[in-house]
Parts: structure tokens; C-alpha cells; sequence
């Protein structure tokens, strides 16, 4: 017996697969399966994380509901995985942000929103903060770039720790991999794999989404998402370097490198949630951990926010409205730095990790 | 065109979506009866998860070539000779042929699956398994314009002088309960769920088998047909019954009952005797048998025992092993004579000769001067725990169907074919299988005769 209900109900469905063995060919987690006869919490847990949601073994097994063995794999990884990030989360005492992480999410959002729109409004003057400004410095009219680059740096190295620490904690569970061998090669094999979503797509037809058709697009609109992330990190890690290496202040000509990336980014950072979100509304229940509603909304609800506020700012930024909507685009982008550790951002982590672990497997099974 | 098909296909598994896809691709009109709800359409195929097909080299899923002539005498091994050669050889023939024309109906395939009965080379396994084979094929033929009918149970048939001219339906089906259609391809299994059918050949023994399939599998068309002077062919007796976990359900409990152990151990009865040679051959040659020996056992009740030493020789199953820390005490939790099972497992030990044990090949562990002899992988049970599985017979599907010609066309009881009925599958797997069974032949029955019995009953009914 595993220390909790869900893990239990994972063994008992891991037991029925493991004797069944028909869905290896889908994805990662049923072959990761059959190379154990038992399961420790560290393995259900690890299970659950290489799980990627597509629905095809809950479509293609003889044994889903309403059968009476109730085999539904994809919904009891989805709420296991759930349950491992409120586990592994550091410190311990916030854990519980993940019991109801859509209010924690809003209300994290909300505040540190205001508090720039207020702290704007407090440390300048009206005509400052709702004036014109443009040319080179012109963001920084309304908070000194040192203040602003100590702040999100702050946040920023704080996720880190938290993610790192949480990590820790899920490596050190899963245990040793099974013939263990960790390299670079695991690593660059990892990297592809959660690169291409290798996983998420249904055994070669695609996902299942609202019904018995792979014709799901989240695959896509997860590629959008993520990879709009990656280049608004990369706008701003460009940024960086512009303003300390070469003297450059933002912001810059709509031509410049940290524009155009950030540019694209954004529309993949608009038009990922947008899909991910449809997706998720018109996706069937059963497939779904529906107790988490709030922590999947919320995370794409911020990532869209961070999206929506930059473009704005950008399309916007030499008119009296740019004031306004810096404050918005850096509450969001604080509140999803500091949200980070203690919300749906943390899949992509664990996942990676998972994958890591089942590259290493692999490779020494071979 | 509102209750008039070109063809009416009965059942809704392999076969019959074969059928159908393959008469809509001829161009005909086509209505599918599935008798079953939807989540259990399909009937055994549900439960598959490859397919016996011929090829002459090697493929990315097939590890080397298996000839038409190789099926041919693996064919006759099995049976024992009791086979429609002219039959056999024309679907294995054809065979070929599905291994590309399934794919093309959107059907997927992967290497064997791990663990399983060494069939790389001759099995083609379905990606995701049975189930994902029906979808793909439900999708492709939806696609074509089938109309597919779930719940639809027939209650009658009307055949005049061997012609099908309607079905009878308890429920209403677009708003008729009497189905007419130009061509009729029964694809709708055999009668393994119908407990008191079986009982006329078995006896009360027949209550203690466990169905490995759904409980739709009732062989009510199969009966129909039988009734209305279709020639029967096939022993009532055979079938493929597999010795499954007594703790399964009553029906469809499918592959994860199955019990991979019996060649690591012994094989006792309720009165702790064993009563066949459980090292007989390799366990993909045998496992098929071990049905029909524990239905012969008094109350049908069997217990594979072994120790902790082979625990990790098998596949991992789904019911625990029984375990006790003495023999004694695992007959207690058993049930059995404890005195009793001392005494076989101790003659047993006793018997065991030297040997280098290797479950690959028959190997020369043998048993000398017991009966009956365990030929090859015997070794002692002595390291405790003891453990135990019980099993029971599980019954996957019967033999005795409708007799058809090349073309899947019914005969009727005087020999002549029928004039627009066609069979395909389990419905008419004993024209092919008098006895015995190799692993993927089930599907390879349903596929090259649903496709051909399609493609007929469409030529039938545009001329």
C-alpha cells in the first residue's frame, strides 16, 4: 500500500497494464513499466510524469469504464502528477498552493499587477506615468532599469531555487534508474524527445481530445505555447545583454532582435493558450484530472496575459496608454515568475526529468 | 433506399468490419448490426492483438520470412490433420495480402509485444491492441458511408430456399424492425457466452467455465442459421479454452487472466494429484490445451504451484499468487488436503533428475519414475514461499459454425451454396480449425474471410 489513494489506484492500474502490455507501442510510460514486476511511490510517481496525455490507452483498452476493472490510466496519471507537484514542492509549507491554484494564480496576478500600477502611480507623477515617451530609456521614465532588473532577478532566481529543490526532491524518490547510467547522451535524448513532444501523439495518429478521433491539435498549440515562451526569454535575455554589453537602452526599433523575437513570441504566446484553453473546454471528462481545472486554466491564463500585455505594449508604446500597460506586462510577468514553482509551469519540468530517467533506461536496456 | 441494404452485416468485430469496408469499397450500400453496445462492439477482437499472416521475407515488424507452406504445416500440426486443406491453403494464400490491405483500412502494426509467446516472426501485432484495431477500422468504414447500428439485436432471419431476403430486429432500427437487404454476411461469432448451449456438450461442467469474451457472444445467428438449413461444420466440443485465473470474472475478463507459469511448476487438482505432463513442449505450443485438461478435472478447478525461486520467469499477472510459507499451509489457503499436496510435491522432488535448465528450449530436466512425467523444466519446489495460482477453463471462442465454400458463401445442408448468404470469422472458424489452435489465427479467419465474404456478397447484390 502507497501513502495515498491515488498512488494505490495507480499501482492497481499499472498491475492490470503490466499483465496486459497491449498499449507499449503508444508511449513512453508502458514500456518504463514493464521493466519493473513492482512499484515504489518514487516509480508511480515518475510513471506519471512521463505520461503525456494523449488519451490513446484509455481509447484503445478493452478494460476502460464501463468495464468493471475501470481502467482509466490517462485520468489517474493526471491526478497522480498533480498530487507529486504539491509532494515535491519546496519549501513544503506552500504546497499546498496547489490544492486550489487557479485562486492562488488569480490572486497572485491580481496583486502584483496592482502593485505596479500603484507603486507607478505612487513614485511618479500623472503626467509621467500617463505622458508620451519615447527614444532610447524611455520604459525606464517609469522605474529605473537597476530597480527593475533587481526585481525580476530576485523572483526570477527564487523560482530557480524552488524549482531546483523540488527536482531534487522527485529525482532522489524515483530512485536509481533501472541499469543506471546517467550522460549527456540521456540528456540530449531528453531534450528531443520533450523538444518534439515526441510523446503527444497517440502511438503516430495524434491525440484524442473531445471524442474517438485523433484529430487533436494540442500538440500544436502546445509547440506555439512553449516555443512563444522560449522567444520572449530569449527578447529579453537579448535585451540584457544590449543594455550591459552594448549601452543600449530599451526599447528598441521594431526591427531589432529583442523586438522580432519577442514579437514572434508573443503571437505563440496568444494564439497557444487560446488553443489550449478550446481544447481543454471541449476535451472529454474522462480524459480529465477535473479537480485541477483551476491550476490548467491558470497557467494558460497567465502565459496568454504575459503574451496579450507585451503586444499591447509594444503596438502601443508611443502613445499615453504605455505607462498603464508597462505596469500591467511586468505584474504579470512577475506574477508568473513567482507563481512558477507552485503551478502548472512545473509539468514541463517534471516531464523533462521523467524523461531524462526513461532516456537513461533505455539506453542501458539497449 | 430507407430499409433496403445491398448487404447486411451481422456482428461487428474483425470479420464483419472487414466485410463491410470491403463491400462498401465494392461499391454496394451496407448496414452494420452490432448486437452489443457500443463501449463492447467488437466481441472477442476486442480482446486481440495480432494476426498468423504469411510473407516471404522479413518486414519492419516481422523479424523473418513465414511461407504459405510453413502456415500450411503449422496448420495441419495443430488441427491433427482435422482441416479444409482446399480452405486452409486459399485463406493462407490470401493471408498475404491482408497483411498490406489491413493497413490500408487504417490498421497499425508494431513488432511483438514484450514477453510474449516468441511470435515475431509470424505474428503481425496490432499497435495498441484489438481495441485499437476496431476503432481504426469503425473510423474507415464510417468514413466509406457504413451505417453502423449498435444495441441492434436480431431476433429473426428470414431465408426462403437458401435465399436471405430480411432480418428481424427486437428494437427498431431507423424506424423499421425488419431489415431487407440483397446480400447477407454473418460475421457475428460463436456461442461460447451461451452457458446452457454449451452445457448440451458439456454438461453441468459448462457452469464452471469462465468466458474470456463478452457476454454478447451467444451464437443466436449462428443458431438461426443451423436451424434454417445452413450446413453445419466443426465439433461442438472444440474450441480455444486456455486455463485462466479462477478469480476472474464470470465474462470478459480477457488476456490479463491468463496464466503464463504452468511449465516453472506443477499442475494438481482439488485432490492435490496432478494429471498431465506440464513440461510437454515449449508453453506457445501447449498453452491452448490447458483449457479442455482442467475442464476434465473433477469440479474444473485447477492450481498451477510453484515457488519464490520462478516468480520473475513469467510475465507479472494480474490476481497475486496464493503464498504460504509451508506446503501445509498453502493447501489450507487452497483448500486442499495438505497431507495430500506434501505428498505430491515431496514424490515430486523426489523424482526431479539433474539437469540445465533453460524454459527457451526443451531442455533435459526431467522427472524419472512418477506419473505422469513433467518431461522437460522440471526442478524442485523447496524454496518457500509456496505459491499457487487457481485456474479454471476460460473459453475464448468455439468451433462448430457454418459450412462455406472459397468465396465465404454458406452452404446449405443438401451441399448447395447458398444464393446471397456469406459467413466470415468465428461464425465459420471450424471450416479451418477442426481442433486445436496456433496464436493469431482467429484474426486471420475473421480478415481474409470478411474481406472476401464483402467483396461477394457487393458483387451479388450490383448484378
Amino acid at each position: 500500500m502507497h501513502g495515498t489513494r491515488i498512488l494505490d489506484e495507480t499501482d492497481r492500474l499499472m498491475t492490470v497494464c503490466n499483465s496486459c502490455r497491449y498499449c507499449e507501442g503508444l508511449c513512453a510510460v508502458f514500456p518504463a513499466m514493464e521493466m519493473r514486476r513492482a512499484f515504489s511511490d518514487g516509480d508511480l510517481n515518475y510513471l506519471a510524469n512521463l505520461c503525456h496525455s494523449c488519451g490513446a490507452c484509455y481509447v484503445d483498452c478493452q478494460f476502460s469504464p464501463p468495464h468493471e476493472f475501470n481502467v482509466n490510466v490517462p485520468k489517474t496519471l493526471a491526478v497522480a502528477r498533480a498530487e507529486s507537484y504539491a509532494a515535491y514542492a519546496w519549501p513544503q509549507a506552500l504546497s499546498g498552493a496547489f490544492a486550489r491554484n487557479g485562486l492562488v494564480i488569480s490572486i497572485a496576478a491580481a496583486l502584483s499587477m496592482a502593485a505596479f500600477v500603484l507603486g507607478f502611480a505612487a513614485l511618479n507623477d500623472r503626467s509621467v506615468l500617463f505622458g508620451v515617451h519615447t527614444g532610447p530609456g524611455a520604459f525606464y521614465k517609469l522605474m529605473p532599469h537597476n530597480a527593475m532588473a533587481a526585481l525580476f532577478s530576485a523572483a526570477f532566481l527564487y523560482a530557480i531555487l524552488a524549482l531546483v529543490m523540488s527536482v531534487r526532491a522527485f529525482w532522489r524518490d524515483i530512485g536509481p534508474a533501472i541499469g543506471g547510467r546517467a550522460d549527456g547522451g540521456s540528456i540530449f535524448q531528453a531534450v528531443r524527445d520533450a523538444g518534439e513532444l515526441r510523446y503527444l501523439h497517440g502511438g503516430g495518429v495524434g491525440c484524442y481530445n473531445e471524442d474517438d478521433r485523433p484529430t487533436d491539435r494540442r500538440k500544436l498549440y502546445h509547440h506555439l505555447t512553449f516555443y512563444g515562451f522560449l522567444l520572449c526569454f530569449a527578447a529579453t535575455s537579448v535585451a540584457t545583454l544590449y543594455h550591459y554589453l552594448l549601452g543600449r537602452e530599451a526599447p528598441y526599433p521594431w526591427w531589432d532582435l529583442p523586438v522580432v523575437l519577442g514579437t514572434l513570441g508573443g503571437i505563440g504566446l496568444i494564439v497557444g493558450p487560446i488553443g489550449l484553453f478550446t481544447a481543454r473546454m471541449r476535451r472529454d471528462p474522462a480524459l480529465l484530472d477535473e479537480s485541477r481545472y483551476g491550476m490548467d486554466v491558470g497557467f494558460i491564463a497567465m502565459l496568454f496575459l504575459t503574451g496579450l500585455t507585451g503586444m499591447l505594449l509594444l503596438v502601443l508604446r508611443e502613445t499615453a496608454a504605455m505607462g498603464p500597460l508597462l505596469a500591467l506586462h511586468l505584474g504579470a510577468v512577475f506574477a508568473l515568475f513567482i507563481t512558477m514553482p507552485y503551478g502548472k509551469f512545473v509539468h514541463g519540468i517534471y516531464r523533462f526529468v521523467a524523461l531524462v530517467r526513461y532516456a537513461q533506461e533505455r539506453r542501458s536496456a539497449t | 433506399m430507407s430499409s433496403k441494404y445491398d448487404v447486411l452485416v451481422i456482428g461487428g468485430g474483425n470479420a464483419a468490419l472487414c466485410a463491410a469496408i470491403s463491400a462498401r469499397r465494392g461499391g454496394a450500400s451496407v448496414l452494420v448490426l452490432e448486437g452489443a453496445p457500443k463501449f463492447y462492439r467488437g466481441g472477442n477482437t476486442r480482446h486481440t492483438r495480432n494476426m498468423r499472416c504469411a510473407h516471404d521475407a522479413a518486414t519492419e515488424i516481422l523479424t523473418g520470412p513465414y511461407t504459405e507452406e510453413e502456415f500450411w504445416k503449422d496448420l495441419l500440426l495443430v488441427t491433427g490433420g482435422k482441416t479444409d486443406e482446399e480452405l486452409a491453403r486459399h485463406m493462407i494464400r490470401e493471408s498475404k495480402d491482408i497483411l498490406n490491405w489491413i493497413v490500408e483500412q487504417g490498421v497499425r502494426w508494431q513488432p511483438s509485444l514484450g514477453g510474449t509467446l516468441s511470435l515475431g516472426r509470424t505474428n503481425s501485432f496490432f499497435l495498441g491492441g484489438g481495441r485499437a484495431m476496431l476503432n481504426a477500422l469503425y473510423l474507415t468504414a464510417e468514413r466509406l458511408g457504413v451505417d453502423v447500428e449498435y444495441d441492434a439485436e436480431v431476433t429473426d432471419l428470414v431465408i426462403e430456399d437458401g435465399m436471405f431476403l430480411a432480418a428481424r430486429l427486437k428494437r427498431p432500427v431507423k424506424g423499421e424492425t425488419e431489415i431487407r437487404a440483397t446480400s447477407l454476411v454473418a460475421a457475428a461469432g460463436g456461442f461460447e457466452a451461451n452457458i446452457d448451449w454449451l452445457k448440451q456438450y458439456w454438461g453441468e461442467a459448462a457452469d464452471n467455465f469462465l468466458i474470456r469474451g463478452t457476454p454478447y457472444n451467444r451464437g443466436s445467428i449462428l443458431k438461426m442459421l443451423l436451424d434454417k438449413g445452413v450446413q453445419e461444420v466443426g465439433d461442438p466440443t472444440q474450441c480455444h479454452a486456455v486455463a485462466i485465473d479462477a478469480r476472474a470474472p464470470k465474462f470478459d475478463g480477457g488476456i490479463i487472466t491468463r496464466h503464463d507459469s504452468v511449465v516453472f511448476g506443477i499442475v494438481v487438482n482439488k485432490h492435490a494429484q496432478r494429471f498431465y505432463d506440464e513440461g510437454e513442449d515449449i508453453w506457445p505450443k501447449r498453452y491452448a490445451i490447458w483449457g479442455r485438461l482442467v475442464a476434465a478435472q473433477p469440479d474444473q478447478i485447477a492450481y498451477i504451484i510453484f515457488d519464490s525461486t520462478v516468480v520473475a520467469s513469467f510475465m507479472p499477472t494480474l490476481f497475486p499468487p496464493i503464498a504460504g510459507h509451508s506446503v501445509a499451509e498453502l493447501a489450507g489457503k487452497l483448500e486442499l488436503d495438505p497431507v495430500a499436496l506434501e505428498k505430491t510435491i515431496t514424490e515430486f522432488n523426489a523424482a526431479v533428475r539433474p539437469g540445465t535448465f533453460d524454459h527457451t528450449i526443451l531442455d533435459d530436466c526431467v522427472t524419472e519414475g512418477i506419473t505422469p512425467p513433467k518431461t522437460h523444466w522440471a526442478r524442485k519446489i523447496e524454496t518457500p514461499p509456496y505459491l499457487a495460482y487457481p485456474v479454471r477453463p476460460g473459453i475464448t471462442f468455439t468451433y462448430l459454425g457454418t459450412r462455406v465454400n472459397k468465396e465465404a458463401r454458406m452452404l446449405m445442408a443438401d451441399g448447395k451454396p447458398s444464393a446471397n448468404m456469406f459467413a466470415a470469422g468465428e461464425i465459420m472458424a471450424g471450416n479451418v480449425l477442426g481442433q486445436g489452435y496456433a496464436a493469431g489465427m482467429g484474426m486471420t479467419i475473421g480478415s481474409v474471410f470478411g474481406r472476401i465474404a464483402g467483396r461477394e456478397a457487393a458483387r451479388h447484390a450490383k448484378n
